[in-house]
């Protein structure tokens, strides 16, 4: 029986310890949307993070975006060759790409590579009493840390995925049309009659942007909220890429159950 | 006159939670231009106390009156507003890593005042020159050593010239060169800057060389207090054993445990 208590206890005080922490996400989410003002009155601010987050991702984004794009040409080509329908190669990849690929995997990689350094740098600043020399300095951290991260984040993400998506195109082209031999105009041109801008361009896009909020809002709130100790930080730079990967599966679920239903 | 008094502390207790007690029953006041320390050993509420002033934990009990206001009562912006009349170096520093020493001591010149760059560049230069650090205005916190990076981050706080300079731990982890240099510089520019100074140490010899003033905390409580001489000649126990270094006395060397006897022989396994 005492046993049975200390269980449901625990449940209880991990259910609580749950909601509040949850809580507590949503004000800091709330205070970097309030804080908002300095990254972009201050822009240059925004643009440092959008170097660290953005540009410095480029090269996984880039060569990732090529191979994935070189690996659906060969997929895509080997089974639409069965219904001799090769040439749809070209709306295969980039449907494939722009809908789906495009913003998932590139939000998965912005995870691992500009999520993870986003959490460590400002939990190792909090570690460091970097964040608390500011605040005695009247100079609110989330105002001059955590909201141009943030935005530098959501910024990149749409730019990121889009260049893994045109990355992704010229892999399949390289793929299907230089090395398998697919007709190059047909390539192209059923490309550009199935893909619709609105329908898949745009909803990829709003897809990015969204990962973009997940991603570093999750970064930026697990930094802050690491506590002040190597062990801390670790843990905290590992929960980012693990919490922030589920949180993009999971949204691009719903996403895709809102955007193409009539499909 | 209480408007001499830049910091009042009245009956000031405080507890993390139920269980932590940290403070409790403190009653202290800093007089303006005074270089004050407050000792004691490590864990024994000082760097909280610095804290509580700073307005960064509010207290459970008490007051904390600095430059005649209730730190308690202020809102966000009244609290900046406080925070940009004092200054505080943190114990390792705490400079920002992704800004060179130069960008460090610009920090708060660029966030709360809006003069040319031109200016900031002078003043910067002559922030740096007074901890003796103009050359190394272009060098990464990395660059520096420990003593080098705490002048640095002296001259950081001094950049607004504060009314209230709040120490951690200044001398934590410095060879004797460096340590007297920073005690040095704690004097000389509390003079020439008519600052108030806190000081929180439990380096004993270099701070009774410059404060004026010395408060003793164990447990959470103030347990004696006085000037340098005062202490140096104090016969009080715990006074005695702080400042002379002694392993034993009312500081216990040995961390509560169980009979000595028993641990070691009683309870070995069978």
């Amino acid at each position: 029986m005492t046993r049975v208590l200390a269980l449901v206890s625990e449940l209880g005080a991990r259910v609580t310890s749950l909601i509040w922490r949850l809580g507590y996400a949503a004000r800091f989410f709330w205070a970097t949307l309030r804080h908002s003002g300095t990254a972009f009155r201050r822009f240059h601010l925004t643009v440092r993070e959008l170097y660290f987050a953005g540009v410095l991702s480029l090269i996984i984004i880039v060569v990732s975006g090529l191979f994935v794009g070189m690996v659906l040409g060969l997929q895509g080509y080997d089974t639409l060759a069965r219904y001799g329908s090769s040439e749809a190669l070209g709306v295969l990849v980039a449907l494939s790409l722009v809908r789906e690929l495009g913003p998932v995997v590139a939000a998965l990689l912005f995870a691992s590579r500009a999520g993870s350094a986003i959490t460590a740098e400002i939990g190792l600043m909090k570690a460091t009493e970097q964040l608390d020399a500011m605040e005695m300095m009247a100079v609110d951290p989330v105002a001059r840390v955590v909201a141009p991260r943030f935005w530098g984040g959501v910024l990149s993400m749409p730019l990121l995925a889009a260049l893994f998506s045109a990355m992704g195109i010229f892999g399949g082209y390289l793929v299907g049309v230089v090395l398998i031999g697919v007709d190059v105009g047909q390539f192209w041109s059923q490309m550009q009659a199935a893909v619709d801008f609105r329908e898949d361009v745009v909803n990829g896009v709003i897809k990015s942007v969204v990962f973009g909020v997940a991603v570093t809002g999750i970064a930026v709130f697990e930094g802050y909220d690491a506590p002040p100790t190597a062990e801390g930080v670790s843990g905290a730079t590992t929960r980012t890429v693990v919490t922030s990967s589920l949180a993009v599966l999971a949204l691009d679920f719903v996403l895709t159950a809102f955007m193409f239903r009539g499909i | 006159m209480p408007d001499q008094n830049v910091v009042e502390i009245a009956d000031l207790s405080f507890s993390y939670d139920a269980t932590r007690h940290v403070l409790s029953g403190i009653n202290f006041a800093i007089p303006r231009g005074k270089v004050v320390a407050i000792m004691g050993g490590s864990g024994c509420g000082k760097t909280t106390l610095l804290r509580l002033i700073g307005g960064a934990l509010r207290a459970t009990k008490g007051s904390v009156r600095v430059f005649g206001q209730d730190v308690a009562g202020l809102a966000p912006d009244a609290l900046f507003a406080m925070r940009r009349r004092m200054s505080m170096l943190f114990q390792f520093g705490a400079l920002f890593t992704d800004m060179s020493t130069f960008d460090n001591v610009a920090f708060q010149m660029r966030e709360h005042t809006r003069l040319p760059e031109a200016l900031i560049r002078d003043l910067v230069l002559m922030k740096l020159h007074a901890v003796g650090l103009r050359g190394a205005e272009g060098l990464m916190p990395s660059e520096l050593s420990g003593g080098m990076a705490r002048r640095v981050a002296l001259a950081r706080a001094i950049a607004l010239d504060p009314e209230l300079m709040m120490y951690d731990e200044p001398f934590a982890g410095l060879d004797p060169i460096s340590l007297g240099v920073i005690g040095q510089l704690i004097r000389t520019l509390n003079d020439a800057l008519g600052a108030t100074s806190i000081v929180v140490t439990h380096d004993v010899q270099e701070s009774l060389k410059i404060v004026d003033y010395i408060y003793f905390v164990s447990e959470g409580r103030i347990i004696a207090e006085g000037t340098a001489e005062a202490v140096r000649a104090s016969k009080a126990p715990f006074v005695h054993q702080f400042v002379w270094g002694e392993a034993d006395g009312p500081v216990p060397f040995h961390y509560p445990a169980a009979d000595y006897r028993g641990a070691l022989v009683d309870a070995r396994p069978r």
